[in-house]
C-alpha cells in the first residue's frame, strides 16, 4: 500500500462495505501509522445495497476520519436499471462495471486499491497484485506484466491505470481469522439475527425494502439467518445460521462445505463470467 | 454457539502455529500438473460442494478423464485455455492441512511462456518439477530446474507423473532420477526428493501407494509438510529498504518499509547506505503500540534519534554490515519481452524501492539452458538468459542476490512501453565504480562557453537517409562561423569512418553507434562548443538517451522532415536503390523503421522551403532562446 502511496499521483481505495473491505481498510490504518491513508476511500453505490451496509459505511468513513466518495451511476438510475426487471447482468453491467469506470475517469485516480482474493474464484487467481488497465480500463489475461518476488512495476502513461491487490494471497478464512484476532468492526449483517427473508429460486433473499415485490406464492418469512457475503441485497444469498458472534462465524467457517460466492447470483450467469466482466472493466 | 469454544481456542491456536510454504510446480504440456495441484486440493478435503458439483458437471463437458473427474479443470481458470486444454500463465491455490498453509503457484510448461515460471519461482521456496514417466527427461525439464536454481529456489520435488502408465516400473523411475541428478548436479539444490506418482489415480500423492513397493521415501504431501526450506534472512545483517517517509505531522519523521533481513531493535546503530550517515533506532511505532525488535519480513516504521536525510530508495543497515554500493555490477539477466534486448539502450531498473536508468555495459556470455554452457552474444531474445554487467547513472545500494532477494533482484522496465522486459539476478558489484572518481575541476563549461561568447549546446538533427540533415546542419556551421562562434560538427558518415568503424547496422550496432555520439557530443559540449550532430539515430530511445546525458537547456532536437518518397526520389548516395535491390540490408525506412520525434523543439519541412531559409529558422531560434 505504501508502495502505490509512493509511486502514484492520485490513488484511491475501493470500499464495499464488506469484511474483506474492512480488512483492507483496517490495513491501511496500519500501513501509515500516525498519518492518515493518503487517499480517500470510493464506494461504487448501487442504489440496491442493504441499509445497513449503508449505514456502516457512513459511520466508518466519520469514525476513522477518512474522504468518503459515494459514486451512483444517475444514467443508470435514469433508466431504470435495477436487478429485478433488468436482470442481475445488466444491473451488473451497468450500475457496478460502468458505474466504476465513470468514478474513476472523472477523478482521475491512476491507482485503486479492491478487496479482490485469488482464492475467490478461477480466474482471479491468475490476477497480478498490480495489475494493469488500458484506458478503457480493459483487463487482459495473455498480456499481463510479469510480477517477480516483491517488486511491483508501477509506470503508466496517462490515461492507464493500475487496480491493486493488497488481499491477493488470503483466504476467506485468513480475513476471519485475522477481523477475529484484531477485533476489526463488519456490518451486523454477517451475524445471525432474525431477518424478513423469501425463498426465491433455491436462495434466501432478504426483503430489505418494499421495492421487492413479491411473485405470486411467495412469502416473507422470518429466519435466523446471516451472510456470507455482501452486495446488492436482491443478489444476495442469505445462509440459515446461529452464529452470531465471530467466535461463532470462525467455527462455523472451518466445517463449512460451501464457497462463499455460492450466495453471489452474478456468477452463475453463465460460463467464465468473472472473466467476461473483468475484461470489461469490473473488478 | 455451534462448538465449545475451547474447541475454537484450540483451532486458533494451531492455524498460529502452522508455517507456509510457497511452492510452485512446473512441467511440460500434458505433464499433468493442474491435475496434481486439484488432486491436493480434492484429497486434502478443501473443496466446497458447490465447486465440486460445478466441477462434476465441467467434467462430462470439457475433461478428458472419460467418466471420473478431471481434476484440471479445477485449476485452469481461463475461458481460453480451458477450451485449449493448456495453462498459460500463472495461476495461485491455497490450501492448507494440520501441519501447514501451502500457497501453489502453477506455472505452465509450454516453451514461450517461460517467464511466468520465472515470477512464480520469485516467491517460491521449493519447486516441484514433472516429468511424464513416459518421455523421461526433457529439455523443458532442465529448462525449469535451470530456471529454479537461478531464481535461487533450493528445494526440488522432482514428480515421476503417471508411473501408473509404465506399469508402476522402478528401472524407469530409476533412470530418469539418474538423467536428472546428472544434469542437476550443478545447480547447487539444498534437497532433491524423487517421487513415483499417479496424480490421476493418487498413487503417493497423499498417501504412499501399494503399487510402487519398491519406493521407500514419502508421499509427496508428507514430503510438502515436513520438508525444511527455512532461510536464515532473520539470522542475516540488517536491511530496510525506506518505502515511504512518515510525516503527519512537524513532529513525527518516521521510515516505513518491510524488513529485508535481520532484526532491529531501539537503541540500535544503523547507516544509510548510499550516504554513510549513522544514526540510531529510537522507536519501532505501530498501530498497535511501539516493538521492543522487529525482524525479516515485519512492516514496520522507524524513528531515529538525528535529523539525518534519509528518502523513498535509501537503505538503513547495519553499521558494520553494510550492503555494497555501486554504480556497476555483474548479474543474470531473464529477458522476458518479445523486442529483444538492446545493450546501451537506457532502461529504468527497479530493486527493492528504488527506481534508476541503467544500460548493460556488456554481455558477457548466454547461458545454454540445456546444456549449462557458455555462448557468445549480442543481443538476448525472450526467455533467453544472460551474463551482463550493468552501468547505472546513479550508485545503488544492494546485496547478492544469492544472499537476499530483495535486496539483489530487480526487474528492467522498457521505458516507453512501461512493460517489464527482464528480471535480474546481481551477482556482485564491480570495484570498477568505486575506484574511478570524477576529478572535479576548476575551468569548467560555463567558463569555457563564457569565454568563447555563447551558451554551449548540442544541436541534434535527426530524419531519414537523404532528408536533407547534412546540408542544413552545414549551413548552419557556417553561418554560425561566420559570427565568429565555436562549433562542431560530427556527422553520421564521417563518424563512421572512424570512432565507430567497427559498428554495423543492426539494431544492437545502431544503439551503440549512438551512444558512443552522444558521449563525444557530451565531451565537445563540455569544451564550450556549439556540437552539430546529423544522425539519423531512428530510436526515441536513444535520442532520448543522448538528451539525458546533457541540461535540459543543452539539447535541441531538430527533426528534418521529409517525406520518405521524396528521399527517395532524392537518393543522393544512390542508397535506396542499392536497399531497394536487396544490395544493403537494414536500411531506415525500407526493413528497418524510423521513430519520428514527439516532442522535437524544431521541426524543418523540407519540401516547403529550400535549406538556406530552413537554416534561417534555426539561427533564429539559437538567438530567441539566447545560445548566440
Amino acid at each position: 500500500m505504501r508502495e502505490v502511496a509512493a509511486e502514484f499521483v492520485n490513488p484511491v481505495m475501493l470500499y464495499s462495505i464488506g469484511k474483506d473491505s474492512s480488512v483492507m481498510l483496517h490495513l491501511a490504518m496500519k500501513a501509515f501509522f500516525p498519518a492518515k491513508p493518503p487517499f480517500p476511500l470510493m464506494h461504487v453505490d448501487t442504489a440496491w445495497k442493504f441499509r445497513e451496509m449503508i449505514a456502516f459505511r457512513d459511520q466508518t468513513a466519520k469514525r476513522l476520519g477518512l474522504e468518503l466518495i459515494v459514486h451512483v451511476n444517475e444514467d443508470g438510475v435514469k433508466r431504470g436499471i435495477n436487478p429485478f426487471d433488468s436482470g442481475s447482468s445488466l444491473h451488473t453491467q451497468v450500475m457496478k462495471t460502468e458505474s466504476l469506470k465513470q468514478a474513476l475517469d472523472r477523478h482521475g485516480f491512476d491507482a485503486a486499491f479492491g478487496g479482490a482474493r485469488r482464492d475467490e474464484e478461477k480466474s482471479r487467481a491468475k490476477e497480478r497484485i498490480f495489475s494493469f488497465r488500458n484506458r478503457h480500463h480493459g483487463w487482459d489475461p495473455k498480456n499481463q506484466r510479469p510480477e517477480l518476488w516483491r517488486v511491483y512495476n508501477t509506470r503508466i502513461n496517462k490515461g492507464e491505470s493500475i487496480r491493486v491487490f493488497p488481499l491477493s494471497n488470503w483466504t476467506e478464512l485468513d480475513i476471519w481469522q485475522y477481523i477475529l484476532a484484531e477485533n476489526i468492526p463488519i456490518v451486523p449483517l454477517y451475524f445471525a439475527a432474525k431477518r424478513p427473508v423469501v425463498e426465491r429460486g433455491g436462495t434466501l433473499i432478504m426483503r430489505d425494502d418494499d421495492r421487492m415485490a413479491l411473485l405470486p406464492g411467495e412469502q416473507v418469512q422470518e429466519r435466523l439467518v446471516r451472510f456470507r457475503t455482501l452486495g446488492c441485497y436482491p443478489l444476495t444469498g442469505a445462509i440459515e445460521s446461529d452464529a452470531d458472534t465471530l467466535e461463532a462465524i470462525v467455527t462455523e467457517m472451518f466445517t463449512a462445505r460451501t464457497s462463499e460466492r455460492q450466495g453471489r447470483l452474478i456468477d452463475g450467469d453463465e460460463k467464465a463470467s468473472m472473466e467476461k466482466k473483468k475484461n470489461e472493466g469490473y473488478f | 454457539m455451534n462448538a465449545p469454544s475451547s474447541g475454537l481456542q484450540k483451532f486458533l491456536a494451531d492455524q498460529e502455529k502452522k508455517s507456509l510454504l510457497r511452492f510452485l510446480t512446473c512441467g511440460s504440456v500434458d505433464d499433468g500438473k493442474s491435475t496434481l495441484i486439484g488432486r491436493l486440493l480434492y484429497d486434502s478435503k478443501l473443496l466446497f460442494e458447490d465447486t465440486l458439483s460445478a466441477l462434476e458437471k465441467d467434467s462430462r463437458k470439457f475433461g478428458t478423464a472419460g467418466e471420473d473427474i478431471d481434476f484440471a479443470l479445477l485449476v485452469d481458470g481461463l475461458e481460453a485455455e480451458r477450451e485449449q486444454g493448456i495453462t498459460i500463465d500463472v495461476a495461485y491455490r491455497f490450501f492448507a492441512t494440520d501441519k501447514r498453509k501451502f500457497i501453489v503457484a502453477d506455472t505452465p510448461g509450454h516453451e514461450q511462456y517461460t517467464r511466468n515460471m520465472a515470477t512464480g519461482a520469485s516467491n517460491s521456496d521449493l519447486a516441484v518439477i514433472l516429468i511424464d514417466a513416459r518421455k523421461g527427461v526433457l529439455i523443458q525439464t532442465r529448462r525449469h530446474a535451470y530456471i529454479a536454481s537461478l531464481l535461487g529456489i533450493r528445494h526440488i520435488v522432482l514428480a515421476v507423473n503417471k508411473i501408473d502408465l509404465v506399469e508402476y516400473s522402478q528401472k524407469i523411475f530409476d533412470d530418469i532420477v539418474a538423467d536428472f541428478a546428472l544434469f542437476a548436479r550443478d545447480l547447487s539444490f539444498a534437497s532433491q526428493m524423487a517421487i513415483p506418482l499417479s496424480a490421476r489415480h493418487g498413487d503417493n500423492v497423499i498417501s504412499k501407494s501399494s503399487s510402487t513397493p519398491w519406493y521407500s521415501g514419502p508421499a509427496l504431501l508428507d514430503h510438502l509438510e515436513t520438508v525444511d526450506v527455512d532461510s536464515a534472512l532473520a539470522n542475516g545483517p540488517f536491511r530496510l529498504p525506506v518505502q515511504w517517509v512518515n510525516r503527519p505531522d512537524l513532529d513525527f519523521r518516521g521510515f516505513a518499509g518491510t524488513v529485508a533481513s535481520g532484526r532491529v531493535k531501539p537503541g540500535d546503530a544503523i547507516a544509510v547506505a548510499k550516504s554513510g550517515r549513522i544514526s540510531r533506532v529510537t522507536r519501532i511505532v505501530t498501530m498497535d503500540g511501539d516493538l521492543p525488535e522487529a525482524m525479516a519480513g515485519d512492516a514496520v516504521t522507524l524513528t531515529l534519534a538525528d535529523e539525518v536525510d534519509v528518502s523513498r530508495g535509501d537503505v538503513l543497515c547495519d553499521v558494520h554490515k553494510r550492503p555494497e554500493v555501486s554504480d556497476q555490477f555483474a548479474a543474470h539477466l531473464l529477458w522476458m519481452a518479445e523486442e529483444e534486448l538492446l545493450p546501451a539502450r537506457q532502461y529504468l531498473l527497479k530493486l527493492a524501492t528504488t527506481t534508476v536508468p541503467v544500460t548493460v555495459s556488456a554481455l558477457k556470455h548466454k547461458v545454454d539452458v540445456n546444456t549449462l554452457g557458455h555462448l557468445a552474444g549480442k543481443t538476448l531474445a525472450l526467455n533467453e538468459v544472460g551474463y551482463c554487467n550493468f552501468s547505472l547513472s546513479q550508485p545503488l545500494a544492494f546485496d547478492p542476490y544469492r544472499d537476499n532477494r530483495d535486496m539483489g533482484g530487480f526487474i528492467l522496465i522498457d521505458r516507453f512501453t512501461n512493460s517489464t522486459v527482464g528480471a535480474g539476478m546481481i551477482d556482485f558489484g564491480l570495484r570498477r565504480a568505486t575506484n574511478v572518481h570524477w576529478q572535479a575541476l576548476d575551468v569548467n563549461k560555463t567558463m569555457r562557453g563564457t569565454m568563447k561568447g555563447q551558451k554551449p549546446a548540442i544541436l541534434w538533427f535527426t530524419g531519414l537517409s537523404g532528408s536533407g540533415k547534412s546540408t542544413i546542419a552545414n549551413l548552419v556551421e557556417k553561418a554560425l562561423a561566420a559570427e565568429g562562434r565555436h562549433t562542431y560538427l560530427l556527422d553520421g558518415d564521417n563518424v563512421r569512418h572512424g570512432l565507430n568503424r567497427d559498428l554495423g547496422f543492426t539494431d544492437a550496432d545502431r544503439v551503440e553507434n549512438i551512444r558512443r555520439v552522444g558521449e563525444t557530443a557530451k565531451l565537445f559540449l563540455d569544451a564550450g562548443l556549439i556540437v552539430l550532430v546529423s544522425f539519423i539515430s531512428p530510436f526515441r530511445s536513444e535520442r532520448r538517451m543522448a538528451r539525458e546525458l546533457v541540461g535540459a537547456d543543452e539539447f535541441v532536437e531538430i527533426f528534418v522532415d521529409t517525406p520518405l518518397e521524396v528521399c527517395m526520389q532524392r537518393d543522393p548516395k544512390g542508397l535506396y536503390e542499392k536497399a531497394l535491390s536487396g544490395g544493403i540490408k537494414n536500411f531506415t525506412g525500407i526493413d528497418s523503421p524510423y521513430e519520428p520525434p514527439e516532442l522535437a523543439e524544431l521541426t524543418i519541412r523540407t519540401v516547403e522551403a529550400p535549406a538556406e531559409i530552413q537554416a534561417e529558422a534555426i539561427l533564429r531560434h539559437l538567438r530567441d532562446k539566447d545560445y548566440i
